[in-house]
């Protein structure tokens, strides 16, 4: 620690700090604009310049790191003179069109112009003028003469998003920021460039000319989408969702937040709301009163499990359902005398249940993952599910974390990765046991040859190592033997291992005990063995679950289907009843994030037309059911209760026992790896127009390796039938040489592969 | 694609720079591509960006702040010439109009038959023989007169 002097106050510093850092931690405010604590510094902006005693010139503070008993004034006569000069400079070029610029009221140009601009210009002659871009469908780059070209979007592509898509070309006055070649921006962080750009250079597309910001209100909230329960603020006009925020919070989201967080909320009022309770009479679908369609739901529940028994009655929820949601949703099929309750809808190997000691979840804090020299990473789409968590890891990977990567495909994520073992999904099992067997001998001393070798000698030589589970490993077949296994990894590098969740609630499903009982059915059995009835909560069946055929055909044969939903879908075809239930926005609830975090979340608008929130839905239909405990009356007592007596630290648990590894059986002929595309992981995303017209949406292709390609006689670009159990989908083949030999890359999740069945095992591809 | 000639002439230039710094060649690749090609497309700064493992982007950024790499087609000699203070004192204002009148093009122009391109430049650091240009930046022609650009001219029009 070092003492300096800042404006006459005595600050104590960390020796290497810059003056503006020291400054800002003693709340003294140095103007800037090209800085940002995130990002490294460019000083080329100048606003932060202050005097420094014995410099013969003012610094830019910024870019000035801190010396013992340095003098700095902030606002002396030099100071301020050297700012407001900066501030001329800047205003030569800058566009006087602050009352039609969507950055008005919210412009760090505009607000610094009030403190250090001056009231009139100097300068008569002609603005330069810079064209406008298309970068894509996200962020705006219409009006680019209002750069002040501080670079700071250049520098988050290069540092935070993994890619530079930005840059300046051209230099001097020419200089201008740009993409090459006019290409889209399509990183999945892009949306963080607009809060970055100071001025209103790139804005946000989707809310170009909606409000001024001071119209705003601001409720916090919690992402609905990834399982990292980022923190964010909606903003609302007019009972409007208008647009979505991100809040700091540097244990989560840091000051970031995915494009699937920050769009998502254009899915929220499309034409297919739901927004009035409709029951299906005489294959007719009526408008009803809520009181109406909530009895017609309870007679459909009570005549079936008065008739065939309560055990026919089946209950669905996604893992995007709030805590409140799904307890509820559980304790009313409890109460009816069912125990077939599930949420873990895209999961195929239920085998862990009995075994597994608590709720999977990351294993750590999400914060303590920078502080992770060694990771292994299996089965993960992670750039595409997990966006935040892999920026994370790629700040680590910046500071000497080595990361190790087991899939099956093998997707650029934009950081060092320092091995990698890229297998068919039926090696998954083997590939990992090699690695187990390779760390044991690397313990003895003995170092074992090939990837599972490297990943084995990366592993052992960290200090503190984490093996994660990603989605398409909780999705596998043998998803048990991988648990099994990576428990084995971790414990034999003295590592941590856990769970990168799929959903914002994939640990609160657990915690709300919406997992069916030892007599249940669980997600999988309830469609393989249809009931008679079906609760439906938020989900699509065809879209939802890991086998969209097995489950269309068990709500379609179904005698009575209640769907609480927000959104009219498929489900017009085999429902009998829909409940509009409100999406996160319009419902106070709480989501449990991957790493145990409960956060709780107020609803920001009321709801659209006579939607509910479904935690109401479900407590009347619990009393008209006539099932005990089904009198709260807010939220947060359904919370509390579902909470009562349950400490989540210890609830959180990875353990499993009692797991038998055996190599799977090879597969015959091509198998089936699917990924759940970024913007089709649930019903809300899927509707936002402007996340489904970025690349990441585009039409999912079947990708094969070029070998196999030949060996099936299609060209890439040429369509293919892609054909499993009874049903088929025609897509466009597209060759990926990093896939490993004998696997089809089909995305799940998304209307065009909706007639598929299973998102992992044997699928055929023919020339069309 | 990058032909053989430059591949190996990067490769030679990256001897030079550690090996984990691959980007420190770019300026020489891009010189390679426009004297074999006479200039730099954006295909051939994708090429050289997957050649080095670095941004397209940052290769743009390279090619387009640096004056001498030319970004379009600019003939098979591009005269380039210095407009800087010492030679407009000594007349490059003239050179201009001569090569105009000769040609027919003015700077950044190209003639029809694509043989002479016309560029201005800045101070190529030889005052003491301005007025000059350079011929596709490598030769430096100095002390220019109508007399001495018509010579060159015809010299270079026999080539």
């Amino acid at each position: 620690m070092i003492n300096i002097e800042i404006d006459g106050k005595q600050i104590q510093t960390e020796n290497g700090s810059t003056v503006i850092e020291a400054a800002h931690s003693a709340g003294i405010t140095i103007p800037h604009f090209c800085y940002h604590k995130k990002l490294s510094i460019a000083a080329n902006c100048r606003m932060c310049l202050v005097q420094v005693e014995k410099a013969p010139k003012p610094l830019p503070a910024c870019a000035t790191p801190v010396a013992e008993g340095m003098k700095v004034y902030t606002h002396s006569e030099q100071a301020v003179k050297a700012q407001k000069g900066v501030m001329e400079f800047l205003l030569i070029n800058h566009p006087l069109d602050c009352p039609i610029c969507d950055q008005g009221g919210e412009c760090t140009l505009q607000d610094m112009s009030i403190g250090y601009g001056g009231g009139h210009s100097r300068y008569h002659e002609e603005k330069r003028m810079v064209l406008s871009k298309d970068i894509g469908p996200l962020v705006s780059a219409e009006e680019m003469s209002r750069c002040i070209n501080c670079t700071r979007c250049v520098r988050f592509g290069q540092e935070i998003g993994g890619q530079m898509e930005l840059g300046q070309a051209f230099r001097g006055e020419h200089a201008e920021i740009m993409s090459f070649v006019s290409g889209a921006v399509e990183s999945e962080l892009s949306g963080n460039m607009i809060d970055l750009c100071p001025v209103g250079a790139l804005t946000s597309k989707p809310f170009r000319y909606k409000a001024r910001s001071w119209e705003l209100s601001r409720r916090r909230s919690v992402s609905a989408h990834d399982s990292l329960g980022s923190s964010l603020a909606v903003q609302t006009k007019n009972n409007r969702v208008l647009r979505v925020l991100p809040i700091e919070n540097d244990d989560i989201n840091e000051c970031w937040l995915s494009d699937k967080d920050r769009f998502a909320y254009e899915g929220l009022n499309t034409a297919d709301r739901l927004t009035k309770p409709m029951i299906k009479q005489d294959g007719k679908w009526l408008e009803v009163e809520w009181q109406v369609a909530l009895e017609y739901a309870a007679n459909g529940l009570r005549q079936i499990s008065n008739g065939a028994g309560a055990e026919q009655v089946g209950a669905l929820a996604t893992a995007n359902s709030t805590l409140e949601e799904l307890y509820l949703l559980q304790k009313l099929v409890r109460g009816i005398g069912s125990q077939n309750v599930d949420f873990r809808l895209r999961q195929s190997d239920f085998s862990t249940d009995g075994k597994q000691q608590g709720a999977p979840w990351l294993g750590m804090s999400i914060a303590d993952v920078s502080r992770t020299d060694r990771f292994l990473i299996v089965g993960s789409f992670l750039r595409k599910d997990h966006p935040l968590l892999a920026a994370r890891l790629r700040q680590a990977v910046k500071k000497g974390a080595q990361v190790n990567v087991i899939h099956s495909v093998d997707d650029d994520l934009l950081m060092k990765v320092a091995n990698k073992a890229i297998v068919a999904p039926d090696s998954m099992v083997e590939i990992l046991t090699q690695v187990s067997k390779a760390l044991t001998a690397e313990k003895q001393g003995q170092s074992a040859s090939g990837e599972a070798g490297a990943i084995a000698k990366s592993l052992a030589s960290g200090q503190r190592v984490a093996v994660f589970l990603g989605n398409f490993a909780q999705q596998h077949p043998q998803a048990a033997q991988l648990q099994a296994l990576a428990q084995q990894i971790a414990a034999l590098s003295n590592g941590k291992f856990g769970f990168l969740g799929e959903a914002a609630n994939s640990v609160g499903g657990y915690l709300a005990q919406a997992t069916p009982g030892a007599k249940g059915l669980n997600a999988d059995s309830m469609l393989a063995s249809p009931r008679k009835a079906y609760m439906l909560l938020n989900v699509e069946p065809e879209l939802d679950c890991a086998n969209p055929q097995q489950a269309v055909a068990a709500v379609r044969s179904a005698d009575t289907v209640i769907v609480l939903s927000a959104y009219k879908h498929q489900a017009m075809d085999y429902a009998d009843v829909l409940l509009p239930i409100a999406p996160f926005t319009e419902t106070s609830g709480t989501f449990v994030s991957t790493e145990g975090r409960v956060q709780s979340f107020k609803g920001a608008v009321k709801p659209l037309g006579e939607a509910r929130p479904a935690w109401k839905v479900l407590r009347v239909l619990g009393n008209l059911l006539k099932v005990e405990g089904f009198d709260q009356d807010t939220s947060e007592a359904v919370r509390d209760e579902a909470l009562h007596g349950v400490d989540v630290a210890t609830k959180l648990n990875n353990a499993i026992g009692g797991v038998e590894v055996k190599a799977a059986p090879s597969a015959n002929g091509l198998q089936r790896v699917s990924d759940v595309p970024i913007y089709a992981t649930d019903a809300v995303v899927r509707r936002s127009a402007p996340l489904q017209a970025t690349a990441d949406a585009a039409m999912p292709q079947a990708w094969l390796h070029g070998e196999e390609l030949k060996k099936l006689g299609v060209q890439a670009g040429a369509t293919v039938k892609i054909s499993q159990g009874q049903g088929s989908a025609s897509l466009v083949a597209a060759a990926d040489d990093k896939l490993p030999r004998g696997v089809v890359r089909v995305a799940a999740g998304h209307a065009a592969t909706a007639a598929l069945g299973a998102m992992f095992g044997t699928i055929t591809v023919e020339r069309a | 694609m990058l032909s053989q000639q430059i591949t190996t002439l990067i490769d030679k230039e990256l001897k030079k720079y550690p090996a984990d710094q691959r980007q420190s060649a770019v300026m020489a690749a891009l010189r390679f591509v426009q004297d074999e090609k006479g200039w730099i497309a954006p295909e051939d700064m994708a090429d050289i960006a997957a050649y080095l493992g670095m941004p397209q982007m940052a290769v743009y950024e390279v090619a387009t702040f640096y004056h001498m790499y030319q970004l379009k087609p600019m003939g098979k000699y591009t005269l380039t010439v210095c407009t800087n203070l010492s030679c407009q004192l000594c007349g490059s204002d003239d050179t201009l109009a001569h090569l105009n009148k000769r040609l027919g093009i003015g700077p950044g122009e190209v003639t029809a038959d694509g043989k002479f391109g016309l560029r201005e430049g800045e101070c190529m650091g030889a005052c003491v023989d301005a007025p000059m240009f350079t011929i596709n930046n490598k030769r430096l022609c100095g002390r220019l007169t109508a007399e001495k650009i018509d010579q060159i001219l015809a010299e270079l029009d026999k080539q």
